[in-house]
């Protein structure tokens, strides 16, 4: 039953569920399998040859084991297996002066690198894109790839750059005061995502 | 963190945030073409060399640059320091300038501190590069990273720091660092260069190097500092050598996964033999490289969070 109106709104709203996660990341993984021609599926003149699978680069802390989920499904249902790892955008950031200083965490990119590969970018929650334009700029340092990509698990809205994802779990329009914390069991013990309010 | 000065006080948790940053860096920077990171765009980083040094100044600039800070390199030999310019008039004169930062090297010990004191009302940090005969902070964090790195930690461990131990900045640096890091640290050295007062350090003392050597996990090597040595601290560098000297027969009598270290420069065939700076269980070029990475770390730490 909703609140009765006018009542204080609950302090935290669970979006997604455990399950909801689960189906979430299975379903994006159809899509970059599609979106990238994993499947063998080309052109009308039958299947073309397979292009290099993308590598994903989950951006710490909780894109990185989504980037691995995501990987891991996508051989579960493709049989091709997409390397994993992930991107700290730390020393990229634009608000390093603004804060106390961050610790670094765990950059990993894949053994054979970047270079003419297709990236995807894997984040929990795109919010203004600064963290994905801190990316793009690491990324350029890594190697040059041949297309880069984004998956989020949440789309929040309120951008402050010319960015988009590609690849998006759930679209949830937000207030800017609103709070959205993805929980991932490698992380925070169990999976979820919640919406603190006001 | 807004200066570093000494090792003496920095705790536990500030010096593991450190190191752990120089890991990530190292590792970020690993097989890319491009080494360098845009972290510290439009900060100016100042080195004042009052002293001779090589891999120090390298080092410092180097991590400066990688950074993308500004580094700009003053030496006492080229800059007004030649004309009679006071310490102080000097790194007011750097600050106003623009520093953001001034890496300070000076044979007086303490002048790093001075410094620190008279710029507390400017907005720029000060970096001890090595101050005569009292600390070499960034050399015991790039000692403990390459010691972390080798031997998987540093709690517990046993580690020898062996030689001119009066002399040495290197090795007071390395004694609180180490201690505050949970190592069981033993300095080995002819009583004549033990310095006064080293029983309230938190080490133990050894006159016999052999006895130690089977149950050390590290040996850090001390050049021995005759230019610092106004007196008779041995008989002969021979005799040193054969009683403090880190030679093949006593390698073997290390045990297997030791390893040995030196902070450079060595004097061969003085307390190192060739065979045992050139051995794979000497990690002295791992120091060095170790060094960009954890001078990095340390500017990242002084320069890049929010002014205090």
């Amino acid at each position: 039953m909703a609140p009765p109106r006018g009542a204080a709104a609950p302090a935290e709203r669970e979006l997604l569920s455990a399950g909801d996660v689960a189906r979430t990341v299975a379903r994006m993984a159809h899509q970059v399998i599609e979106k990238t021609a994993l499947d063998g599926a080309g052109g009308p003149d039958g299947p073309a040859e397979p292009p290099p699978p993308p590598v994903l680069l989950g951006i710490p802390t909780r894109g990185t084991p989504l980037a691995h989920r995501l990987a891991a499904r996508i051989e579960e249902f493709s049989g091709v297996a997409v390397p994993a790892g992930a991107l700290d955008v730390t020393l990229y950031r634009d608000d390093l002066r603004r804060r106390p200083t961050r610790p670094l965490e765990e950059t990993d990119v894949p053994v054979g690198g970047i270079d003419d590969r297709v990236v995807i970018l894997v984040d929990d929650v795109l919010f203004s894109g600064r963290t994905v334009r801190s990316a793009l700029d690491a990324l350029s340092d890594h190697g040059r790839p041949r297309a880069v990509q984004l998956a989020v698990l949440v789309d929040r809205g309120h951008r402050e750059l010319p960015i988009r994802a590609d690849y998006v779990g759930k679209n949830v329009p937000t207030s800017r005061t609103e709070e959205v914390s993805v929980l991932l069991a490698e992380t925070d013990g169990r999976d979820a995502v919640l919406i603190r309010g006001q | 963190m807004r200066d570093l000065l000494t090792t003496d006080g920095l705790g536990h948790d500030e010096a593991t945030a450190v190191l752990d940053t120089a890991d990530e860096l190292k590792r970020t920077l690993l097989g890319r073409e491009v080494r360098k990171l845009p972290t510290l765009r439009g900060r100016t980083v100042i080195t004042m060399f009052y002293e001779n040094s090589t891999r120090t100044r390298v080092s410092f600039e180097i991590a400066g640059k990688w950074m993308s800070a500004d580094v700009v390199n003053v030496s006492a030999g080229g800059s007004s320091v030649g004309k009679g310019e006071s310490l102080r008039d000097t790194a007011l004169t750097l600050s106003a300038a623009g520093a953001d930062c001034v890496i300070v090297r000076h044979p007086a010990s303490g002048a790093p501190h001075r410094l620190s004191g008279w710029l507390a009302d400017t907005r720029t940090s000060v970096v001890n590069a090595g101050d005569g005969m009292h600390e070499h902070p960034t050399q015991a964090l790039l000692d403990a990273a390459t010691l972390r790195e080798r031997l998987g930690g540093i709690e517990g461990r046993r580690i020898a720091i062996v030689g001119d131990v009066l002399h040495s900045r290197v090795a007071r640096s390395n004694v609180h660092l180490l201690a505050t890091l949970g190592a069981e640290v033993v300095l080995v050295a002819p009583p004549t260069l033990l310095p006064h007062g080293v029983e309230h350090w938190p080490v133990t003392t050894a006159f016999d190097l052999d006895s130690q050597l089977p149950g050390l996990d590290a040996v850090m090597m001390l050049r021995v500092q005759a230019e610092r040595m106004h007196g008779a601290f041995f008989p002969s560098a021979r005799e040193y050598s054969i009683a403090y000297g880190l030679n093949e027969k006593r390698l073997a009598m290390l045990p297997d996964h030791a390893v040995v270290l030196h902070p450079g420069p060595m004097l061969r065939g003085m307390e190192i033999a060739s065979p045992v700076a050139d051995s794979p269980r000497a990690a002295i070029t791992d120091q060095v490289a170790n060094g960009v990475h954890v001078r990095m770390a340390v500017l990242y730490h002084l320069l890049a969070g929010e002014e205090l």
